[in-house]
C-alpha cells in the first residue's frame, strides 16, 4: 500500500478533477463558456498518479484533453475556469481557452490540440535540460491516436539519440472521437514495443488504477532523472462523456451503454475510495469534508470567472510578436 | 580601406560570434558539421564549440523543428539550417501552428526565439523542388517575421537582429548571394527588421526588390543611368514587418512604381506592395506600376526552359520602358553584355553593391 499522506493527496487530486470537470458539464449548457472543452471523466488517475511522481521544477505539457494534466501538476483553477470564460485574467489571457491551458508558476508548459504536435516540442524541453545540464524531468500527455502521426516516432527518435529526461505517457481510451482505435492501427500493434525498437524502456498498465499508475511512473520518471534516457507509458483507460462537449453520447451507435457501464465499474475514484475506507486511510466524515472543500474552492472559481472582465477589444493586438526589453 | 568578406562568411562571423558570446545559441541541420558546411556558413564551428552546440540532426524536419521550439521554451535561441527550403516544408506545422502562435496563443507567457536560415536554390537544373522561393508563404502567417538580406552586410547586421529577436524569425538566403563581396564590419552589430534600405537614390522610377533579384535590379539601374535614367532601388531586407513608409515615400517621389520579386506572382509580395501603394499613396502613381517575378509555374529543370523562366536584368528594363514609355531597346543596346551560361551566378558580377 502507499504511504497514507500520498494516498489522500491523490485521491483528493483525482476528486477534484472530476467535480471540477462534472461542475462545467452542468454549466456548459449556460452558454458562457463559449469554447470547446474535452472532458476526461472516467480517466483522473493517469494524470493524479503521473503528476505524483514529479517534482515541482518538473515541466508537463498535454493536448486537448488536458484539465486533468494541468490541475494534476497544481495549476491554478481560478485561471483555468477565466480562461475557459474567455475572460482577461485568465491563464491564456483568452486567447486560448479549455485547449491551450498553461501555469509557469508550476511549470506546466502548455497544451495544444494539433495530434501529437505538442510531442517534438516537449522532447524540446527536455533537450533544454539536458542542454543545461539540469535534472528536471519532461512528462507529455498523449492520447493513443497521436501515436499514429509520424513526427511521434521522429519524437521517440531524438528522445533515445540524446538520451533525454523525458516520459512519454499515451492514454489509450480505446476511441479517436468517434472512430474506435481498431479501424486505424492493427491489432497486433503495441507502442510499448515500437519504444522498445528505439531502445526506449516502456510498460503498460491499468489506467484506472492509480497504484498502478503511480508505481510505473515513479520508476521511468526516476530512470529519466537518473540520466538514463527516456520512457515510454501506456495506460488504457475510458472516456464517459462525449468526445467534445458536457452531455454523454452512449445513444450514438460508436459504443454501447453496456460497454460504458462496463467501464463504469472499473471508476478509478469510487475503487481508489472504497480501498482507501477499507484501509482505514480516511473515513466517511473526511470524504463529505473533502468534496465539500472542492466544491467551494469550485464554485469560488466560477464566480471570479464570471465575474472577470473581458479582454479589451485592443487586445485582439497585443501578444503577436514579445518585445525588445 | 573596408574589410570586405563574402555573404556566406559574414553568416558564420556572426554565428561564431553569438556561440562564443552568448550561451544560449546552438545550431542545427543537417549537415551542419559536415565538411562542406552549409555552403561554408557553419565551417569549423563543431570543433571551437562542440557537438552540443554545433549539431546535426536526424532528417526530422517537423520533429527537430518542434524540438527547436521547445528549448526556445526554455531559454535557448536555437539557429535551425535547411540547405533548401523546399525541405523545410515538412515542418510547416511545427511553424506555422506553434511557433509563430505560442507566445499569442498563450497571453504572451513565452515566446519562441528561433531563427531558421532556409537556402533558395536557382540554376544549374536545381529544378522544381530544390529552388522555391517561398517567403510569401510565410509572410502570410502573422506571428513571423521574414527577412531576406541581399548584402553582406545585412546578412550578417540581420541574422544577429534575428537571432537577438525574441521571435520565430524565418531567413531566407538565396544560394547566389553566397559568394557575393562586400564590406562588412568585423565588430558584431545589428541591422534593424522591419526597415528597408534606399540603395540608390532616383527621382524617376522606384523599384522594390530583395535577396538576389536586388543583383538584377541594380543591374538594370545601372543601365538606365547610362541613358540618363535615375531609379531609386528599395532593398526591403525584410517582408514582414514591412517597411511601408520607405516604399510610399519613394513613390510619393518618383510618381512610378516597379516590384522586382524573385517568387511567383499571384497572391504576393508584389502584389502587397503595389496593394498598399495603390490604397495610401494612389494619387502620386503617374502610371499603373508594374512587377517583374517568375510566372506561375512550377521552376523548370533543364536550363534550356529554366533561362527562361527566371526574370533578369532584361525583363526588369522592358518593365521600365513600358512604364516611362521609353523606345524599347535589345539587350546589347542597353548594353548588357551575357557571356557565360544564365544558369550560374553571373561570373562578371563581383560586387560589392
Amino acid at each position: 500500500m502507499l504511504n497514507p499522506d500520498l494516498a489522500k493527496a491523490m485521491y483528493l487530486d483525482m476528486l477534484q478533477i472530476r467535480l471540477v470537470e462534472e461542475g462545467i458539464a452542468d454549466l456548459y449548457p449556460e452558454q458562457e463558456m463559449r469554447c470547446p472543452v474535452h472532458l476526461c471523466i472516467g480517466q483522473e488517475a493517469i494524470p493524479v498518479g503521473v503528476c505524483s511522481t514529479l517534482k515541482k521544477e518538473d515541466i508537463v505539457m498535454g493536448n486537448h484533453r488536458s484539465h486533468g494534466h494541468y490541475l494534476a501538476k497544481g495549476g491554478d483553477l481560478r485561471s483555468m475556469m477565466a480562461e475557459i470564460y474567455g475572460k482577461a485574467n485568465g491563464c491564456s489571457k483568452g486567447k486560448g481557452g479549455s485547449m491551450h491551458l498553461i501555469d509557469l508558476s508550476v511549470n506546466f508548459y502548455g497544451t495544444t490540440p494539433i495530434v501529437a504536435s505538442i510531442v517534438p516540442i516537449a522532447v524540446g524541453t527536455a533537450f533544454a535540460t539536458y542542454l543545461k545540464d539540469e535534472t528536471r524531468v519532461t512528462i507529455i500527455f498523449l492520447g493513443r491516436a497521436a501515436t499514429e502521426e509520424g513526427v511521434f516516432a521522429e519524437s521517440l527518435n531524438f528522445a533515445a539519440l540524446k538520451k533525454l529526461p523525458i516520459v512519454f505517457v499515451s492514454e489509450d481510451n480505446f476511441f479517436s472521437v468517434y472512430t474506435p482505435l481498431s479501424e486505424r492501427q492493427p491489432r497486433e500493434r503495441e507502442n510499448t514495443e515500437i519504444a522498445k525498437a528505439f531502445g526506449i524502456p516502456s510498460d503498460k498498465g491499468n489506467g484506472n488504477d492509480i497504484r498502478e499508475v503511480y508505481n510505473l511512473s515513479e520508476k521511468a520518471v526516476r530512470h529519466a532523472r537518473e540520466g538514463k534516457g527516456p520512457y515510454f507509458l501506456e495506460f488504457e483507460t475510458y472516456r464517459w462523456r462525449e468526445h467534445c462537449g458536457p452531455y454523454y453520447d452512449t445513444d450514438l451507435p460508436y459504443r454501447s451503454e453496456e460497454e460504458f457501464k462496463e467501464w463504469k465499474k472499473k471508476c478509478p475514484i469510487e475503487n481508489f475510495e472504497k480501498l482507501l475506507l477499507k484501509e482505514n486511510v480516511l473515513d466517511k466524515k473526511q470524504l463529505v469534508e473533502m468534496r465539500e472543500s472542492i466544491q467551494k474552492k469550485f464554485e469560488d472559481a466560477v464566480a471570479f470567472a464570471k465575474s472577470s472582465p473581458f479582454p479589451h477589444p485592443d487586445e485582439i493586438f497585443s501578444d503577436l510578436f514579445k518585445e525588445a526589453n | 580601406m573596408k574589410r570586405e568578406i563574402t555573404f556566406s562568411q559574414a553568416i558564420l562571423e556572426c554565428t561564431d560570434q553569438y556561440l562564443a558570446n552568448d550561451p544560449s545559441v546552438y545550431v542545427m541541420g543537417l549537415g551542419v558539421p559536415d565538411p562542406k558546411g552549409i555552403f561554408g556558413t557553419t565551417v569549423g564551428l563543431r570543433e571551437k564549440y562542440g557537438e552540443k552546440r554545433v549539431m546535426d540532426m536526424p532528417v526530422s524536419e517537423n520533429g527537430m523543428t518542434g524540438v527547436a521550439i521547445g528549448s526556445a521554451l526554455m531559454g535557448m535561441r536555437p539557429i535551425m539550417t535547411h540547405q533548401r527550403i523546399d525541405f523545410m516544408l515538412l515542418s510547416l506545422d511545427q511553424i506555422i501552428n506553434n511557433a509563430a502562435k505560442w507566445y499569442y496563443m498563450f497571453g504572451g507567457k513565452k515566446s519562441v526565439p528561433l531563427v531558421i536560415r532556409l537556402l533558395v536554390g536557382q540554376g544549374w537544373g536545381q529544378g522544381p523542388q530544390h529552388s522555391q522561393s517561398l517567403q510569401t508563404l510565410f509572410s502570410h502567417i502573422p506571428g513571423l517575421k521574414v527577412v531576406f538580406p541581399f548584402s553582406p552586410y545585412d546578412a550578417k547586421g540581420l541574422l544577429s537582429a534575428s537571432i537577438q529577436d525574441d521571435n520565430p524569425v524565418i531567413f531566407i538566403e538565396h544560394r547566389w548571394l553566397h559568394n557575393l563581396h562586400g564590406h562588412v564590419p568585423e565588430e558584431p552589430f545589428q541591422a534593424p527588421i522591419g526597415k528597408a534600405k534606399v540603395v540608390n537614390k532616383g527621382k524617376d522610377l522606384t523599384i522594390v526588390s530583395g535577396s538576389y533579384m536586388m543583383v538584377e535590379s541594380l543591374k538594370a539601374s545601372e543601365c538606365l543611368k547610362e541613358n540618363g535614367i535615375e531609379v531609386e532601388v528599395i532593398d526591403l531586407r525584410s517582408i514582414k514587418p514591412l517597411d511601408e513608409d520607405t516604399i510610399i515615400q519613394s513613390v510619393m517621389n518618383t510618381g512610378h512604381l516597379l516590384v522586382v520579386d524573385g517568387a511567383w506572382r499571384f497572391l504576393s509580395i508584389s502584389a502587397e506592395i503595389i496593394s498598399i501603394v495603390v490604397e495610401k499613396a494612389f494619387k502620386y502613381l503617374k502610371k499603373p506600376p508594374g512587377r517583374v517575378t517568375f510566372p506561375d509555374v512550377p521552376t523548370p529543370t533543364s536550363w534550356a526552359m529554366a533561362n527562361n523562366f527566371y526574370p533578369r536584368a532584361i525583363n526588369i528594363l522592358r518593365k521600365v520602358e513600358e512604364i516611362l514609355d521609353l523606345p524599347c531597346k535589345s539587350e546589347e543596346e542597353w548594353g548588357i553584355v551575357t557571356t557565360g551560361p544564365l544558369d550560374v551566378p553571373d561570373k562578371s558580377f563581383t560586387g560589392p553593391f
